[in-house]
């Protein structure tokens, strides 16, 4: 069967871009193929900075003929009838058509078949189609073009499409179309200077290997394969270590169709710059990879590049202008430093005073006070010395004003704590520099140090319910002030370190050190407080336990101490997963979906104690004495904190509950004993109240 | 690179050889070669020549330096590379024409920069100016790990559509001189291309005026002056806007450029400010708010006007 090359061949793709771009292309294509009933045998898409490709083999020739039936009208029908039947079947006269019998009539049936049309016809109607609508996430027009409506969006401009299609043994016929003026042929180009004149290819297998001729490699994998290699090979023959970074392999591969790997150097004396400064100066501005040496696992004055083009002279000049690109920005880098470790921390928050945080919330020096505060009042609950809680917190903004900061916003904190340390401050105080921001995502490492997890809780609170109060809440796809991450982050730190603190008594102290006063004071906690739980479940439901669960926890009321609501739920899923937690849930559940349609039907509630002396039978008996018996010793239980405890207790109401609903007839025909046991089933709902809302768990 | 320049004229021997010879590779392009436009701008991208010529259909090509004022990039002459005032190098072709790619890599070989022993890479680098309500797509272009231009395909400017586009093309002059001509200090570049007592490097020529301004922009530039000036220069702005409507119809306009040279005032005077220090974080984004507008108002009044295209 036939195959399909395709390849756009445009100006310079952003290296993020490509991945994505190659896998839509073949997600594209191959699901418009298979929508026009070509089913095709394989696909594989690649991508280079200049150029797109996809090869789609074992095409079939031609789409299946398609045979459907069209029923018209009745025999008899009145002409206009009869005459939009055939014209709409393309029939030219009713002998054509089949008759079928039918107990309302006899019915004219038209028999139309479609043949298949030919694959390339098909793939010569989708492409352009598909070239028109590419889901780049910026597109632009270019050229003379681009003066009229309509003309055509590329990442960057478009310059030739090559599209051919054929059987291995045959010369491939060339898919006719074009877009905005540019012809599909099977021209391409090789490398923009080793070898850019044109190539004429035929199908896949010679295409890549006349790129590979013209020093393109049109692998994204192999490129970064021969970078890598290359790259630990160069390093390691010096002694030396490659620091691997795939995130910065996966962008140095997309900005190099021959990739030519180098190792240059600069002056030892930038060494003294701390390592993730340096990485950060020669990783983000040069898109180099950094050295260790293997000995001491120290970076070494050595760093790898991945230049595109195999110079005339071996290399020398490209190597040696990457060092005089690299030299200042290490100058300046250290020069910022020294700049920074000029001035204490403290001296630079007076200019905090001038920088609003946010409009409503005032400037960061009164949030850094507010976070001073708290975290001097959140210490003593997480086991943190006070002073150093509130040194800190004092501190631990304070490296947003350093140059180093300032330059390379990603090691934002880092600075603070090296910065901190130099300045001799306690080491606890000087990791909460750093620590405080911790955790930033649901990877990251949740900081230990009690200093630390005082900063970083209160430094997240005061952001959460200082938006809380003026409103700004997440919606939906939009959290512009990361507030779901923070929430989650105060989860992390609770449950991960085992602290206990109530979030609505911190939470209040957090609004009254407010200057703002929003008008619904009295529930922003509680309302927090929902949103931790929805953050919670998302967290759980990622973790692949069951968020329900937290809904029928949060659902008792008053519960505002994360851990115990976190301990809760596991104790809660462990026995829900065994035979008596699904038999009591059920019998729970059914219990409360009685109890609702009786008190429908009654209009009125079953509150109140059962009367033991209406009790009849021994199961309701049984089951009254456990259910006293059970609620008890939960509770107990549950006011030791030992959930697991309380959920054993719990399975002990199984065997009665069971033996009651198999024995006994709630709806009795005396009144009073259908009211008594209406309101022992209420007990059954109350008494597993001691653990959570049964009924808010799913099934 | 032409073989006949006299030495002193290379542009891997003097500055002034070096902005010689772009201009007279751009001028065989077809381009005019503009002489720089005389305001305080922060990049050539200011001039008229491209914020308003690049709006509407008539073809459009030039070339030209343009100084560029970026106030606190000043370093009191003691930074090997940064500066308050440098130059742009600033092409503009629309509608951007189809080998626009090869004209720049031809460019850098005029400049004396062989694509056969340097690495020259299309990084991705998206423009955007806020203040110009302005952006592109493009490239930084780089040259052995440097980026030596920046390659855009405007897109919008001043909030409207471009159409056709056009193809914009910057070079930061001073650091590919430095490059071409091997130093690592830009004071110690060769101005005019003389050795000996003949010899000016660009220390000479602005070494003393880095010091200057940087003294006034970060120190003494008077601010209540500077805040009464953008107060000033946004109302003669909106005025000369307002007084340019032919017949008072927005229909034809008679004075989009006198408005835009305040437009260009504010923007400067805003940066002082900020180099100054005396502008909040929320306060910045309102005054380039404020600019915008205020170019947006003059690319609205240049449609409208013979040389805008307006029938």
């Amino acid at each position: 069967m036939p195959d399909l090359l395709l390849e756009l061949f445009s100006e310079e793709i952003p290296a993020r871009m490509q991945a994505k771009a190659a896998d839509d292309l073949r997600r594209m294509v191959t699901d418009k193929l298979v929508a026009e009933g070509l089913v095709y045998e394989g696909a594989k898409a690649f991508a280079t900075p200049r150029r797109l490709a996809l090869t789609v083999h074992g095409i079939p020739a031609r789409q299946p003929d398609l045979k459907t039936e069209r029923r018209g009208p009745k025999m008899g029908a009145p002409d206009a009838a009869v005459q939009g039947f055939l014209k709409a079947t393309g029939l030219n006269s009713l002998d054509e058509a089949k008759i079928q019998r039918d107990p309302k009539g006899d019915f004219y049936i038209a028999l139309i078949e479609k043949p298949g049309r030919a694959a390339i016809d098909v793939l010569a109607e989708i492409l352009p189609v598909i070239i028109r609508t590419f889901p780049w996430p910026k597109s632009m027009r270019w050229g003379a073009r681009s003066g009229k409506p309509g003309s055509l969006n590329w990442v960057r401009p478009l310059h030739a499409i090559t599209a051919t299609f054929g059987l291995e043994t045959e010369e491939p016929d060339v898919v006719p179309f074009s877009v905005d003026g540019i012809e599909a042929g099977q021209t391409t180009y090789g490398h923009r200077f080793m070898a850019p004149s044109a190539i004429s290819v035929r199908r896949f297998e010679d295409y890549e290997a006349k790129l590979k001729a013209a020093k393109v490699i049109l692998d994204p994998q192999a490129r970064k394969d021969i970078i890598f290699a290359d790259a630990k090979e160069l390093t390691f023959a010096q002694g030396f270590e490659l620091v691997e970074d795939q995130v910065l392999l996966d962008e140095v591969s997309g900005l190099v169709e021959w990739p030519v790997v180098m190792m240059g150097s600069f002056e030892q004396e930038y060494l003294a710059i701390p390592e993730e400064v340096i990485r950060a100066t020669i990783r983000n501005n040069q898109k180099c990879f950094v050295v260790r040496d293997s000995k001491t696992g120290k970076l070494t004055n050595k760093f790898v590049l991945t230049a595109n083009i195999e110079a005339a002279d071996g290399g020398k000049i490209i190597v040696a202008g990457n060092e005089r690109v690299i030299r200042p920005r290490l100058s300046d880098a250290k020069f910022f430093y020294e700049t920074d470790l000029k001035t204490k921390l403290e001296d630079r928050l007076p200019k905090f005073e001038q920088i609003v945080f946010h409009e409503k919330l005032g400037t960061q020096a009164a949030r850094i006070k507010r976070i001073e505060v708290l975290a001097a009042e959140i210490a003593p609950l997480v086991g943190a010395d006070v002073g150093k809680a509130t040194r800190a917190a004092h501190l631990a903004k304070a490296d947003l004003l350093t140059e180093v900061v300032g330059e390379f916003p990603e090691v934002q904190g880092l600075m603070g704590k090296y910065y901190a340390l130099a300045q001799g401050e306690d080491a606890s105080v000087a990791a909460a520099c750093e620590e405080h921001y911790k955790p930033q995502g649901p990877a990251d490492r949740v900081p230990t140090d009690p200093v630390s997890v005082a900063v970083a809780l209160a430094d997240k609170l005061d952001t959460l319910v200082g938006f809380w109060a003026i409103d700004e809440k997440p919606t939906g796809s939009k959290d512009p002030y990361a507030l779901r991450r923070a929430a989650l982050g105060v989860i992390r730190l609770i449950a991960e370190n085992a602290l206990r603190l109530s979030l609505m008594k911190v939470a209040a102290s957090a609004l009254a050190g407010l200057s703002v006063k929003p008008a619904d004071a009295q529930k922003l906690p509680s309302d927090l407080l929902a949103f931790f739980a929805d953050r919670l479940k998302v967290q759980l439901r990622e973790q692949g336990a069951r968020h329900d669960l937290v809904d029928a926890v949060f659902a008792l009321g008053g519960q505002d101490d994360l851990l115990m609501i976190v301990r809760r739920v596991e104790a809660l899923g462990k026995f829900l997963e065994s035979d008596d937690g699904k038999n009591l849930l059920a019998g729970t559940k059914r219990a409360s979906n009685i109890l609702s349609i009786e008190e429908k039907k009654d209009k009125r509630t079953f509150d109140g104690a059962p009367d033991a002396a209406l009790y009849s039978l021994g199961e309701e008996k049984a089951l009254a004495k456990a259910i006293g018996e059970v609620q008890a010793e939960a509770s107990a239980a549950v006011a030791k904190e030992d959930f697991a405890a309380a959920m054993s207790a719990m399975a002990k109401l199984r065997p009665p509950v069971d033996a009651f609903f198999d024995k006994v007839r709630v709806n009795d025909d005396d009144p009073k004993v259908r009211e008594n046991r209406l309101k022992l089933l209420n007990e059954i709902r109350s008494a597993t109240r001691a653990v959570a809302d049964f009924s808010k768990i799913q099934d | 690179m032409d073989a006949s320049l006299p030495a002193h004229m290379r542009p891997e021997r003097s500055f002034q050889g070096f902005i010689l010879a772009l201009q007279r590779f751009w001028a065989e392009q077809g381009c005019v070669i503009l002489q720089p436009y005389d305001m305080e701008m922060g990049a050539g991208t200011f001039h008229p020549a491209t914020t308003l010529r690049a709006l509407g259909p008539k073809p459009w090509n030039a070339a030209y330096v343009q100084p560029s004022r970026r106030p606190k990039d000043g370093r009191y002459g003691e930074n090997p590379n940064r500066m308050q005032h440098y130059y742009q190098f600033q092409v503009i072709m629309k509608p951007s024409p189809p080998n626009l790619q090869e004209l720049y890599l031809k460019s850098l070989a005029a400049i004396g920069i062989d694509s056969a022993v340097h690495d020259i890479r299309f990084v991705e680098d998206d423009w955007e100016s806020p203040t110009l309500g302005a952006w592109g797509l493009g490239w930084e272009c780089w040259c052995d790990g440097m980026e030596v231009s920046q390659f855009t395909y405007f897109q919008q400017v001043a909030g409207f559509e471009c159409a056709p586009v056009a193809g914009e093309l910057t070079y930061g002059l001073e650091r590919l001189a430095m490059y071409v001509q091997g130093v690592d200090r830009v004071y110690d570049l060769n101005f005019n291309g003389r050795d000996g007592d003949a010899k000016v490097t660009y220390g000479d020529v602005f070494l003393q005026a880095e010091r200057e301004y940087s003294k006034h922009n970060f120190e003494v530039a008077d601010t209540a002056m500077l805040f009464e000036q953008f107060k000033m220069a946004e109302a003669a702005c909106r005025k000369y806007l307002d007084a340019g409507w032919k017949d008072g119809k927005r229909e034809a306009h008679l004075m989009a450029l006198p408005a835009y040279d305040q437009c260009i005032k504010a923007s400067h005077v805003f940066n002082l400010l900020d180099a100054r220090g005396v502008i909040s974080v929320t306060e910045r984004q309102s005054y380039i708010l404020r600019v915008r507008e205020l170019a947006k108002a003059c690319g609205e009044a240049w449609i409208h006007t013979e040389a805008g295209g307006a029938a």
